[in-house]
């Protein structure tokens, strides 16, 4: 049993973690593109529609990538958790059926008509196909979250004899507390990913010394979003959402911060250090005491309870994956709000464009907004751990019961060895795309 | 509730093989039949251009048979493991093969994915024609041996195949010759129907030539049809019984009938769009049959121990199901319109049209 669910575990982790890659981009990017032709439409200056028209391919292999993804993450709930599926499908199942009704076939057909519609209807239609797109994925988001909030603090259900939940109360599927917080550190944290991959891309024509116009124009778009985002992450809503935890989900929440015993008299931060699960204690550590009181309670010497006070059983199942997610997640989004500050004040000083050091560091910057966004994504799945439905349905309840280990092992290579080949040709393609870049502007 | 569920979901699935269905069908026809480079990049633009779009009939289908009958797809998906860990792999062969053919202008890379394309494709129908084989067939719910169940009665799994290959055993596997023919039969089907829509959205020159292969392979499919009926019987003795009691389900069998001749007139039909619409009665009857002559099972039980999955034992609760009534019907208002604009825009020949992302 403990094998059995270790590689279905696995399975989804890596499955997971690949689909994410692509999603946080459409969702960032598609507010980018709304943006560009915004900008388009009011000023009539043509480099906005080259803006929007280049982010758009960008956006259309990232979508097709997410699809041909998100389909196995669907088909996997009835696979390999079946038992899951089983007790809890009458109430996650809805959220789920409305993202495909509501928001995926919005995103799907006005993505056609955004690609091949611009002649066709005129731009002001264009622009609105285009808002269509954003809200569709947007939405997508937001049913998305509103299931995994269902699972890290479940309301709205009834528990029947036979085990199974069913829904009492609809609404209150999306008043869940839980949504609201989780659902905007989200979204803000795929505006930081797609502001970096513009920005990116801007930085790489400056250094290459082509598209220049472009270049400048991306760049500058780029740092600006990159900055209101990664602050709007940090606060209020990340902030917000550690309150949450400490509220929800306390042992969770000690596992995060790395807080093994209680302090009577007010907790501190933890900035570096190991966790040490044999002797209970963090190696290295470098802390500022209190701190960590304060920012989740307003007050310095509020007790917050440690690891100590929780049953073993109740404790995630990997306190160190979840304590270095946590931290490298807090680590990058705080980097990532130095650099753009620090870019946007030479964007301000009209000198960005200058410095090269900085913009080598925009360029290759690039891949840690994703390992921030999906570090995330594991300090809110690993917390929430060993329960699929916080306290009340264990993880490996939900496993499904005919499915032997040997299989999901066999299914796991193989989504390894597509996904490697999935995630070459798209490195291929996305880099042809920024090689041919957006159409050159006639003077 | 559950009845109206079960419309809706079997509407999203048949929408779904009707949309999805041509891009199966095209895909089969670009193996065999479209030699030419300027031929097979027309074919493979007729797959392309709505693939995304159909394939959310899938993922949205998916959903409420989620959300509707939560311990069908719980039985039905872990039971089927392997094949549908397969048709996943499949979907996303299909997919990368039809985006990324034409990316570079190279022939090692175009016919490289133009076989991913048309094999995926291929195994694709002839899958899913299995999975329909293995529903009507039904299979040991239970795991039951020897009188005991296994597992709860309502789970199972099934390997791909039996060394006997047999529906008659006590253990059959997902593919046996009685699935398989059905499998062949949607494999031919899907072809035809994958000829029709080319000929419809596409002035490539294989056209005429389409229309000898549509001939050809109708009068293929109404031998398969004739023989699979009578190994119907073979295996499942009791398969046309609905038909005899409600001989108002009758309606289905009918449309199959009525797509299937009227494709025998290929030859003669003046415009592609009632030849398309002939596969479309094809498609829509063939399937909404195989699920009238089990209603309402939807998975039989082969052993007298455990019962059969139906839309009632399998559903979730009526206020669950009451619900998303509620919000399906604003769904389907908006989709609607999302599909008229789309195909208002998107109408015509696309030999012109510029695609490719």
């Amino acid at each position: 049993m403990e094998d059995m669910i270790f590689y279905d575990r696995l399975q989804f982790a890596f499955t997971i973690t690949f689909h994410y890659i692509f999603p946080q981009l459409t969702m960032g990017l598609s507010l980018i593109i709304v943006f560009f032709k915004w900008k388009f439409l009011r000023t009539k200056i043509q480099k906005y529609n080259d803006a929007a028209l280049f982010f758009m391919k960008i956006f259309a292999i990232n979508f097709t990538m997410g699809v041909v993804t998100g389909i196995p993450m669907e088909f996997q709930f009835g696979t390999n958790w079946a038992k899951f599926s089983e007790l809890t499908g009458g109430i996650i199942g809805q959220t789920l059926a409305m993202e495909g009704m509501f928001s995926f076939f919005l995103e799907s057909s006005f993505l056609a008509l955004f690609i091949f519609g611009e002649k066709l209807m005129g731009q002001k239609l264009h622009f609105l196909t285009g808002f269509l797109v954003f809200l569709g994925s947007w939405a997508s988001g937001w049913f998305i979250l509103a299931t995994n909030a269902w699972m890290q603090h479940p309301v709205g259900y009834e528990i029947l004899d036979n085990g199974k939940f069913v829904l009492e109360n609809f609404s209150e599927l999306f008043s869940n507390p839980w949504l609201i917080p989780a659902f905007l550190h989200n979204q803000f944290a795929s505006v930081v990913t797609s502001a970096f991959v513009v920005a990116s891309i801007g930085a790489f024509y400056i250094l290459r010394n082509k598209n220049l116009e472009h270049g400048r124009l991306f760049l500058k778009t780029g740092v600006i979003f990159g900055l209101v985002s990664s602050l709007l992450v940090a606060f209020p809503t990340g902030d917000w959402n550690a309150k949450n935890v400490a509220k929800y989900q306390p042992a969770a929440f000690a596992a995060m911060e790395g807080i093994f015993e209680t302090e009577d008299a007010g907790a501190e931060i933890v900035l570096i250090g190991q966790p040490n699960m044999v002797e209970k204690k963090l190696d290295n550590k470098i802390a500022v005491p209190n701190i960590l009181s304060f920012l989740t309670y307003q007050d310095w010497n509020r007790q917050i309870a440690g690891m100590d006070q929780f049953k073993k059983e109740e404790l995630p199942d990997n306190i160190p994956a979840l304590y270095y997610s946590y931290h490298i997640m807090v680590g990058l989004g705080t980097i990532f709000i130095g650099i753009m500050f620090l870019a946007a004040f030479f964007l301000w000083k009209k000198k960005l464009h200058l410095i090269r050091p900085l913009l080598w560091a925009i360029m290759f910057l690039v891949p840690f907004p994703y390992i921030a966004n999906i570090t995330g994504w594991y300090v809110a799945e690993l917390g929430r751990q060993p329960y699929l439905v916080y306290g009340l349905l264990k993880t490996i309840e939900g496993v499904s019961p005919t499915v032997s280990s040997g299989n999901t092992l066999f299914t796991l290579l193989g989504f390894v060895g597509l996904y490697l080949l999935l995630g070459l040709l798209f490195l291929i393609l996305v880099g042809k795309t920024i090689h041919q870049g957006p159409k050159p502007i006639k003077h | 509730m559950e009845l109206f569920w079960y419309i809706i979901i079997a509407l999203v699935l048949a929408i779904f093989f009707v949309l999805d269905g041509y891009n199966f069908g095209t895909g089969i026809i670009h193996l065999f039949f479209a030699k030419k480079e300027k031929d097979k990049k027309v074919v493979a633009k007729a797959a392309g251009l709505f693939w995304d779009f159909n394939e959310v009939w899938l993922v949205a289908g998916g959903g409420m048979l989620f959300m509707a009958f939560p311990t069908f797809y719980a039985s039905v998906f872990s039971g089927f493991y392997l094949p549908l860990i397969i048709v996943l792999w499949l979907i996303v062969f299909r997919a990368i093969g039809l985006e990324f053919r034409s990316q570079f202008n190279n022939k090692m890379w175009t016919s490289i994915w133009d076989t991913s394309f048309g094999i995926s494709s291929l195994l694709l129908a002839l899958f899913f024609g299995v999975a329909l084989g293995n529903v009507v067939r039904g299979v040991n719910l239970g795991g039951v041996e020897d009188g005991a169940s296994l597992y709860e009665a309502h789970y199972f799994f099934l390997p791909l195949w039996d060394s006997s290959f047999s529906p008659l055993t006590e253990h059959p596997g997902v593919i046996d010759w009685f699935t398989l023919i059905i499998g062949v039969i949607a494999v031919v089907t899907l072809a035809i129907h994958g000829a029709t829509w080319i000929r419809l959205k596409t002035n490539a020159s294989i056209n005429e030539k389409l229309k000898n292969v549509i001939f050809t392979l109708t009068i293929a499919l109404s031998f398969l049809t004739v023989f699979s009926l009578i190994i119907w019987q073979i295996v499942n003795p009791n398969s046309l019984n609905n038909f005899v009691e409600k001989p108002y389900l009758l309606i289905f069998p009918i449309l199959y009938l009525i797509g299937l001749i009227g494709l025998f007139f290929i030859k003669k039909i003046k415009k592609d769009v009632h030849s398309f619409i002939f596969s479309t009665l094809l498609i829509i009857g063939g399937i909404t049959s195989s699920l009238a002559s089990i209603f309402p099972v939807i998975l039989p039980s082969t052993n007298p121990e455990n019962d059969s999955l139906t839309i009632y034992n399998t559903a979730a609760s009526n206020y669950g199901l009451s619900v998303a009534f509620n919000w399906a019907i604003v769904g389907i208002i908006l989709l609607a319109i999302y599909i008229i604009i789309q195909r208002r825009l998107l109408k015509g020949k696309i030999d012109k049209m510029d695609y490719g992302h």
